[in-house]
């Protein structure tokens, strides 16, 4: 046991932690004796390790698409400057698709980014908050003349993007389900809609007008001004299929009305 | 884990449902809490499931104690809101640190055991200790590393911890043995010497080495059986301390749930044999 302590706890972290992504020649003073022991590995590759593992689980469908050795290398960029913010792997790679969609080597696949996002949906879907999923007969209780100002509120767990650079959902949905490529793909804009109304995460195409009701509908529009914005999406939008639709997807939670003195 | 002194098992999602129907007297399991810090979903319904039937201990590794700073405070209330759900048996964490300056580190880190990280670690542990409304158990970790400017020798650390705090400890007979092949201290003297009251759980896992990083060095692995050579420590450590709450962990090249259920209960008869009941 030596009796004088050469740094402070707080020294000795900053200089660990620092080394733990640098080059052994490059640690400060505080920690030079330890990185030059060989199992000063141990926790580099420990820590690489896990940021990496973590990514390519929440990031399935990514790693599909550009093949194992591509991801951990595109993975391993990526965590030296975004390390886990939260002391928890399961949500960690939030602005991985913005990193990918800058990351020089995916120029080539447009929809890399795309599909990245599609991932962090099911991710955000997998873990968000329980809630009974609102079902059709919600509206039999209420007065017609009350729709259009009645407020549709997403589901915790709904989740929805609009791909206007190409067809990222079909694309991500078949390397997520990992099933063989099925004939040629329609080279168009998609949108996405991810729900989880009981246990399991679900996704389904969902169009313009569709979106646009969704975003609508999660800023406390009321179904009225909803449905003109799916309109200005889509004019010829089949209004009651729409929202049939994603009820029957499970993408709200709850029907409320605004109280008298708001209205 | 009072009343009942018994062994568990480390809950892998793949075994979910054999773990969740296993009739095995006293079979409790432990879970990383950072997996279920969750709003909804699944996930704690799987946990939920397990709880209806087996005892269930948290046992965190991204608390960084270790650190120089207090806890983080968001992530001690998830903590309490998953222990007040689940009703845990026992909370543990380590005593090392993995998150610094807002960056987490997947990682337990080591730090020298000076007198000023003592009085950081005892803060830290009491303010776990309030924020969760309960006493945890501070496990002993792996050691890969020589690291200059200790004060304190572990043993001696983890006890005087534990007095300034009340805090439990969780002895890892598998770090014992690893750390004392990678540092070359004597694992029997250190099972010999550790304090005996405060030890709330013990923990028994597989190593393995790594060549790539020197051919002595062990690995906390945590992907094989348990070796006879820690299974040796460790009756020699319930036959001094007498028995108390033991689990297998696995967390990496995982067998089927029986080869893992056979360990468990090489630990449970150890746990049930007279000499460890008389000691």
């Amino acid at each position: 046991m030596q009796t004088r302590p050469t740094v402070t706890l707080a020294q000795f972290q900053d200089a660990f932690s620092q080394a733990l992504f640098e080059e052994p020649a490059q640690a400060g003073t505080a920690v030079a004796a330890l990185v030059a022991q060989p199992a000063f590995a141990v926790y580099r590759n420990t820590v690489a390790k896990g940021c990496i593992d973590a990514l390519q689980a929440n990031f399935p469908a990514v790693a599909r698409l550009v093949g194992e050795e591509w991801f951990r290398a595109a993975a391993a960029v990526y965590v030296v400057n975004e390390r886990p913010a939260v002391p928890s792997l399961l949500v960690y790679g939030k602005s991985f698709p913005t990193f990918l969609r800058a990351f020089p080597p995916a120029g080539e696949l447009p929809y890399l980014q795309g599909a990245a996002r599609l991932d962090r949906m099911w991710t955000e879907a997998h873990v968000a908050a329980d809630a009974a999923a609102l079902g059709r007969s919600a509206f039999a209780t209420l007065d017609p003349d009350m729709l259009g100002d009645a407020i549709l509120h997403p589901h915790p767990a709904a989740r929805w993007a609009w791909f206007d650079e190409g067809p990222v959902f079909t694309i991500w949905s078949r390397n997520r389900e990992e099933c063989a490529d099925e004939g040629d793909i329609d080279w168009r804009a998609e949108g996405a809609l991810v729900t989880r109304p009981e246990d399991a995460v679900r996704w389904t195409s969902v169009d313009a007008a569709g979106c646009r009701f969704l975003e609508a509908c999660a800023q406390g529009r009321p179904i009225a001004q909803a449905l003109d914005a799916a309109l200005g999406a889509d004019p010829d939008a089949n209004l009651v299929r729409l929202v049939s639709g994603l009820l029957e997807s499970g993408a709200f939670a709850q029907l409320t009305l605004p109280s008298l003195n708001e209205r | 884990m009072a009343p009942v002194v018994t062994a568990g098992l480390g809950l892998k999602p793949r075994h979910h449902a054999e773990a969740s129907d296993c009739p095995a007297a006293g079979l409790w399991f432990e879970v990383h809490p950072e997996n279920y810090l969750v709003d909804g979903g699944p996930r704690l319904r799987w946990l939920a499931t397990i709880r209806e039937r087996h005892p269930v201990s948290l046992h965190g590794v991204a608390l960084s104690l270790a650190a120089d700073a207090p806890p983080d405070a968001a992530h001690l209330r998830r903590l309490r809101g998953l222990a007040d759900r689940i009703e845990p048996a026992l909370v543990s964490e380590h005593l090392a640190w993995s998150t610094w300056r807002g960056a987490y580190h997947p990682d337990l880190l080591p730090f020298p055991r000076t007198n000023e990280a003592l009085a950081r670690i005892s803060s830290n542990v009491s303010a776990a200790q309030e924020a969760l409304g309960r006493r945890i158990a501070v496990e002993n970790p792996s050691h890969y590393l020589r690291i200059d400017g200790h004060e304190w020798e572990e043993i001696d650390f983890l006890a005087e911890l534990a007095r300034r705090t009340g805090c439990g400890l969780l002895l890892d007979v598998n770090n014992v043995f690893v750390g004392a092949a990678n540092l070359g201290f004597d694992a029997a003297d250190y099972i010999d010497g550790f304090p005996a009251a405060p030890v709330m759980e013990i923990h028994l896992a597989g190593h393995s080495r790594d060549p790539s990083l020197g051919e002595r060095l062990l690995i906390d692995s945590h992907d094989t059986p348990v070796s006879e050579a820690v299974w040796s420590l460790y009756r020699r450590l319930v036959s001094r301390i007498g028995p108390r709450p033991t689990l297998v962990e696995r967390d990496d090249n995982l067998p089927e749930f029986a080869e893992l259920l056979a360990e468990r209960d090489r630990a449970h008869a150890i746990l049930s044999a007279p000499v460890a009941r008389a000691a």
